[in-house]
């Protein structure tokens, strides 16, 4: 059984009448240790997609489980405690607390967990040195650059062990550089053994990850896994899903 | 969500905006202030009326005075006897649950003399040494009258220290104490011999500030001299009991009957008769329980000596403590309102902070939502935020609060000075605690309801 398994997926958002399908039955295996990206058009429903795997959100239809939890009917304490323990969240605004130290901020999800302070600090100071931030563990968010706040909300997402991580544009708000040096982190976490899903609208970051999904008007439009590529000499659409809606849909360039 | 984090964040975010949070704060300072203070008013005249209830004799003294006859008995008038020494007997013999029954007569002149000097007591009283427990009174130096003084007719006195100070000058002005005990007197023109005085009688809060006066003057006092007086002494009127006490000035009762008699005139014939009726008898009870029943074999027996005419009526302590509480209710009941008000419109600006203080940080809860804040960690959060703003309001208002005593104090130095208790304080942060939790519900439950994605896209 996969890490994270969605079955026929839907979310249709009612605006008093018009539904909108932003997903339009999704499935999807992540396996425990991939580093998977998901890319396509603005409004296709990356971010939707990425909200109900991190239980941010509920599907309006289909089944899902996380770790071999069921989630898709689960009461907001439960998803919240899942969130806690299995997932981590990397944002594109980086989402630090303006009034915490950054030593608080990566503290967070253990207050939740309710970790005693020494173990919170231990923890955390941890976690921070792996990022390379430890030594700015008092600061506030807001005399960190960027980058620099990326790394400490990477951290967060680290803290609690999560089963898997996902970064919604986590480069979107840095210049090239910088985000190049945060995507240096998810390659290092990624060799760690570590699971990532990350949406971007880059084609060029999207290329780096190992698996590629493409998601386009709500279904998965393309699917390419550069490791089997690589393992089989095949094309690199030799492996796009069976089940593919691709009527007219010419796959895409990368 | 554990407590110190909690109350952690909401000092942070409280202080993220001082000015706006003081603003906010303003209804609980007045509310909390206004309580406190009131309370303190309230204990103050509390205490007060203590001290003076057993400066006047307690609780458990009661009055029989003079009433008119009423109208159905108006034939009788004539017939009534009056309070007589006949009555003092038979409530003395026949109303076991009386514990003292002290017969008075008052002097309707009164001045005194010693040499040039003149003073005027409050009362210039014949009486029995029932009246020591009666009006609980204390000899101090020299000593009250014996069986001889009263069986002879003797000319001896015992006053307050307030006469001494009148007629022989006060501690604080001289510096030490003059005793006057031997001392010749001339009480409405007759030689009499000072031979006791009574304890020096004063308010808690008199006595306090005599102490002080007098430390200060001990300190830079040498070579001023010791001439000055502050009026310490509180109002020196006839509205102030430790003032009457102190003024008193007691002679035997049967010195009174010879020396200062007093006459009735006969309507018809116009002679004088020795009139041979008391001015006062007071009575105390055994114990405050068997009070309703001690007054009633009292009426019993007053029943038989005034055949029945109801010349008389009781007077206990209660109708005094019944104005005077409703003194404190109005207190109360004003202050209550203010205060009442107050916190209720600081509890209103602290739940509309709160609501915008939630609106301004929606993201951010979002995010703690995505770390895995659950619904109830968020609403303990915005809870106790609320309640620390009702807390830190609350300290600001119970130092406001001592100031307002101070400057009631200082606008009104009277005998009821206010007094700040603990419990007055304690009442004050439950009600701030209660108003920031009250305040903090509604805002918190919109917050902890909040959906974590909508929230995290705001
Ligand atoms: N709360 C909502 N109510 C109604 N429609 C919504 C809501 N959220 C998203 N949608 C719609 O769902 C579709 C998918 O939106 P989503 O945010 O997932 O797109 P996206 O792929 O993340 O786009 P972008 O790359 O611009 O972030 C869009 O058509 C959007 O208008
Ligand atoms: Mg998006």
């Amino acid at each position: 059984m996969a890490l994270v398994e969605l079955r026929g997926v839907t979310k249709i958002y009612d605006l008093g009448g018009e539904k909108i399908h932003a997903l339009a039955g999704v499935d999807l295996d992540i396996e425990s240790g991939e580093f998977t990206s998901i890319v396509g058009p603005s409004g296709s429903g990356k971010s939707t997609l990425m909200h109900i795997l991190g239980c941010l959100d509920t599907p309006t239809g289909g089944a899902m489980s996380i770790d071999g939890i069921r989630v898709e009917k689960a009461r907001p304490k439960e998803l919240a405690r899942i969130r806690n323990r299995k997932i981590g969240f990397v944002f594109q605004f980086f989402n630090l607390l303006p009034r915490l130290t950054v030593q608080q901020n990566v503290e967070l999800p253990l207050i939740y967990m309710g970790y005693s302070a020494a173990r919170r600090r231990e923890r955390a100071m941890e976690v921070l040195g792996l990022v390379e931030m430890d030594n700015r563990s008092r600061h506030r968010p807001s005399q960190l650059s960027g980058g620099q706040q990326q790394r400490v909300a990477i951290a967060r997402a680290l803290v609690n062990e999560p089963r898997i991580i996902f970064a919604d544009e986590p480069t979107g708000n840095l210049d090239s550089n910088t985000g190049e040096k945060i995507l240096q982190l998810f390659h290092e976490l990624h060799a760690g053994g570590r699971t990532l899903v990350l949406v971007t609208h880059d084609p060029d970051i999207a290329g780096l990850t190992p698996r590629r999904i493409e998601i386009r008007d709500g279904r998965i439009a393309d699917e390419v896994d550069t490791r089997l590529v690589r393992g089989t000499e095949q094309s690199r659409f030799a492996l796009t899903r069976d089940d593919r809606d691709a009527v007219g849909d010419s796959p895409r360039e990368a | 969500m554990n407590l110190i984090s909690a109350i952690d964040f909401s000092v942070r975010n409280v202080l993220a905006h001082p000015f706006r949070t003081i603003l906010t704060m303003l209804g609980i300072i007045l509310g909390v202030s206004s309580l406190v203070a009131m309370t303190a008013m309230v204990k103050g005249m509390e205490k007060g009326m203590k001290e003076s209830m057993i400066a006047m004799g307690g609780l458990d003294k009661v009055l029989i005075s003079e009433d008119g006859v009423p109208s159905e008995m108006d034939h009788l008038a004539d017939l009534a006897p009056g309070r007589t020494f006949r009555d003092v007997y038979a409530l003395r013999k026949n109303a076991p649950l009386l514990k003292v029954v002290s017969p008075e007569l008052r002097a309707d002149d009164r001045n005194i003399t010693y040499g040039h000097k003149r003073t005027w007591p409050s009362e210039l009283v014949g009486v029995w040494p029932a009246v020591l427990e009666m009006n609980l009174f204390e000899v101090e130096h020299g000593r009250f009258f014996c069986d001889m003084d009263e069986e002879l007719a003797l000319s001896v006195c015992v006053i307050g220290t307030g006469i001494r100070d009148e007629l022989f000058g006060s501690p604080e002005k001289l510096g030490f104490e003059i005793i006057p005990i031997g001392k010749w007197i001339n009480i409405n023109g007759q030689p009499f011999r000072i031979v006791g005085m009574f304890r020096h009688y004063e308010s808690e809060r008199d006595r306090k500030i005599r102490e002080l006066e007098a430390k200060r003057r001990r300190e830079q006092g040498q070579q001023s001299g010791p001439a000055r007086q502050k009026g310490w002494g509180g109002s020196k009127t006839w509205g102030n009991p430790f003032w009457r006490k102190n003024n008193t000035v007691y002679i035997p009762m049967r010195t009174m009957w010879l020396k200062f008699p007093r006459y009735l005139e006969d309507s018809e014939t116009g002679t004088l008769i020795p009139d041979t009726r008391l001015t006062d008898i007071d009575i105390k009870v055994r114990s405050m329980e068997t009070m309703d029943k001690a007054l009633q074999q009292a009426r019993n027996v007053l029943g038989i000596t005034h055949h029945g005419i109801l010349d008389y009526e009781f007077r206990t302590q209660e109708s005094g403590i019944e104005d005077i509480n409703k003194r404190i209710r109005n207190a109360r009941l004003s202050g209550g309102i203010i205060s009442g008000l107050s916190l209720l419109i600081g509890g209103i600006g602290i739940m509309n902070i709160m609501f915008a203080s939630i609106q301004e940080r929606i993201r951010e809860i979002g995010t703690c939502k995505a770390l895995g804040a659950s619904g109830s960690a968020v609403f303990f959060q915005v809870v106790t935020e609320s309640i620390v703003v009702c807390i830190l309001g609350a300290l600001v208002g119970m130092g406001a609060s001592l100031g307002v005593v101070e400057l009631l104090e200082w606008l009104s130095p009277t005998q009821n000075s206010p007094v700040i208790t603990p419990a007055a304080l304690m009442t004050a942060s439950a009600c701030s605690i209660i108003i920031g939790m009250l305040a903090g519900i509604f805002p918190a439950l919109k917050a902890a309801r909040m959906s974590p994605m909508e929230a995290l896209k705001y």
